[in-house]
């Protein structure tokens, strides 16, 4: 079994853990972003308030909502582990240590900038989440008969200091996402001459649709009710 | 030129260490940085005090042995150069450079800027080599290597070893080290007997040695004197997958 273990716990099997994990939950996104945006159809939530009871009445949904939280929470405890490796690797600081203009700011700060998003994870979760699932009388239902997530929604996104909280996370990830695409298929041993470029390419153009379209509704809902 | 320098002082391994301030001055502008640390260390002898040890031994740029962070940079501010090779027409008159050794857990302090970096020896020991029968040497136009494999497996085998990788990665990671042996030799048929059982030895050597993991931030590539590229690191990545999943034991 010494197999096993050397592609889970060694410093390369750690990587490869933490980069399926995190393209999973770079998956994840695409259905986030794609079920928020139906919040922006003038339809006053009819569409989004039916995707979101058809998302909590299907059972393979609800597995994968399972297999999202062990993700996130894989890759959460995985990246402690490494953070503390790391650290415990370099006792002793330099005084003096020069920046690179090869090496970007985020690569250098992936751990800080997963902090802030664990810090909005865990509110996010608490606002809408935590509700919808397990307390939806607290939301109401629409004239169609669904729990009125839409609602709760809008509400949110009426209140300035939450949606420049809900921004600058959106921020953070972006910058999370920026270094983290890319290196999660060199993590993966997939480097290549004519496809990395594509890889690098398509990690920019996927961290500017996720974290604009992100950053779009909020506005966009704090604007409409001024 | 005049310069004013800021050294690392550490007695021993268990010493706590410390900053040292020297003035130095007319120190030609041509001399590489470790001559100039020649004058500063006969300064010293004269003036009766410890001189400054630091690692040297080829002063060609090829042996691996120099090992000084110069401002913040491993090797120095120069790409693609090691300490020897660098000289003081780089550095401005008057400028106060800081000096550290090779910060690492598994690279300690022996004394002042010399840190041993026999892990790396222990990695190589690990698998970092090939099976030779002995007996008259093969043809060696019988074995074919492909002319692409041939030069990236020369490019990996430019590292001399000098832990720069090491000391400039957030992490202390070995990776580009350990990679670039790896690389050189499952680049060529001569590697491949012991390909699967390399990868994985040099990784759990590396690991056993308290080197950090990668986070991908290319530091190692930069600080490189011999500008080993990260592409090893992702080559290292696929032979250990697929030796892990593929070796049988």
């Amino acid at each position: 079994m010494r197999w096993l273990a050397q592609l889970f716990t060694s410093s390369l099997g750690r990587k490869y853990v933490m980069a399926i994990t995190g393209l999973f939950l770079c998956c994840f996104l695409v259905v986030h972003l794609s079920a928020n945006l139906l919040t922006l159809i003038p339809d006053e939530g009819k569409t989004f308030n039916a995707f979101a009871h058809f998302m909590t009445h299907n059972w393979l949904i609800r597995l994968l909502e399972i297999i999202l939280f062990a993700g996130f929470l894989i890759h959460i405890v995985q990246s402690i582990v490494l953070v503390v490796q790391n650290r415990k690797a370099r006792p002793v600081r330099y005084a003096m240590q020069a920046a690179h203009p090869q090496v970007s700011w985020s690569s250098l700060n992936m751990g800080l900038l997963g902090s802030l998003i664990l810090v909005f994870l865990v509110v996010h979760i608490g606002d809408f989440f935590v509700d919808s699932r397990f307390r939806p009388e607290k939301l109401g239902v629409d004239d169609q008969g669904y729990v009125n997530l839409y609602g709760e929604v809008v509400r949110a996104f009426s209140s300035l200091p939450y949606v420049v909280f809900y921004v600058l996370a959106m921020f953070a990830l972006g910058f999370h996402l920026w270094h983290g695409f890319q290196s999660a298929f060199r993590s993966l041993g997939l480097m290549h001459l004519r496809y990395t470029p594509g890889i690098i390419w398509l990690g920019k153009v996927y961290t500017l649709i996720i974290c604009g379209g992100f950053i779009l509704i909020p506005v966009y809902w704090y604007f409409k009710q001024l | 030129m005049r310069v004013t320098l800021k050294v690392w002082r550490q007695k021993n391994a268990q010493d706590k260490g410390r900053f040292e301030t020297y003035e130095l001055d007319h120190i030609d502008e041509h001399a590489s940085f470790l001559e100039m640390f020649d004058v500063l260390n006969e300064k010293l002898i004269k003036e009766g005090k410890d001189p400054v040890a630091f690692d040297h031994d080829c002063r060609e740029g090829i042996c691996g042995m120099c090992s000084m962070v110069i401002n913040g940079r491993p090797h120095g501010p120069l790409p693609r150069t090691t300490t020897c090779q660098l000289h003081m027409r780089h550095f401005r008159d008057g400028e106060t450079i800081v000096v550290e050794p090779w910060r690492a857990g598994a690279f300690p302090v022996i004394k002042d800027l010399v840190v041993d970096r026999s892990a790396f020896d222990r990695i190589i020991a690990a698998g970092g080599f090939i099976s030779v029968n002995t007996g008259q040497a093969v043809e060696a136009n019988s074995i074919l290597v492909p002319k692409e494999n041939a030069d990236k497996a020369m490019s990996a085998a430019e590292c001399i070893g000098c832990g720069a990788c090491v000391a400039a990665c957030k992490n202390a990671s070995a990776m580009l080290f350990v990679a670039a042996k790896v690389s050189h030799l499952a680049l060529l048929p001569q590697g491949q007997p012991e390909r699967y059982r390399r990868v994985r030895n040099m990784v759990a050597q590396m690991d056993k040695e308290g080197f950090g993991a990668c986070t991908n931030t290319n530091a190692c590539e930069a600080a490189c004197p011999k500008g080993i590229s990260v592409a090893n690191i992702a080559r290292m990545n696929r032979e250990y997958l697929r030796a892990t999943l593929l070796a049988e034991d």
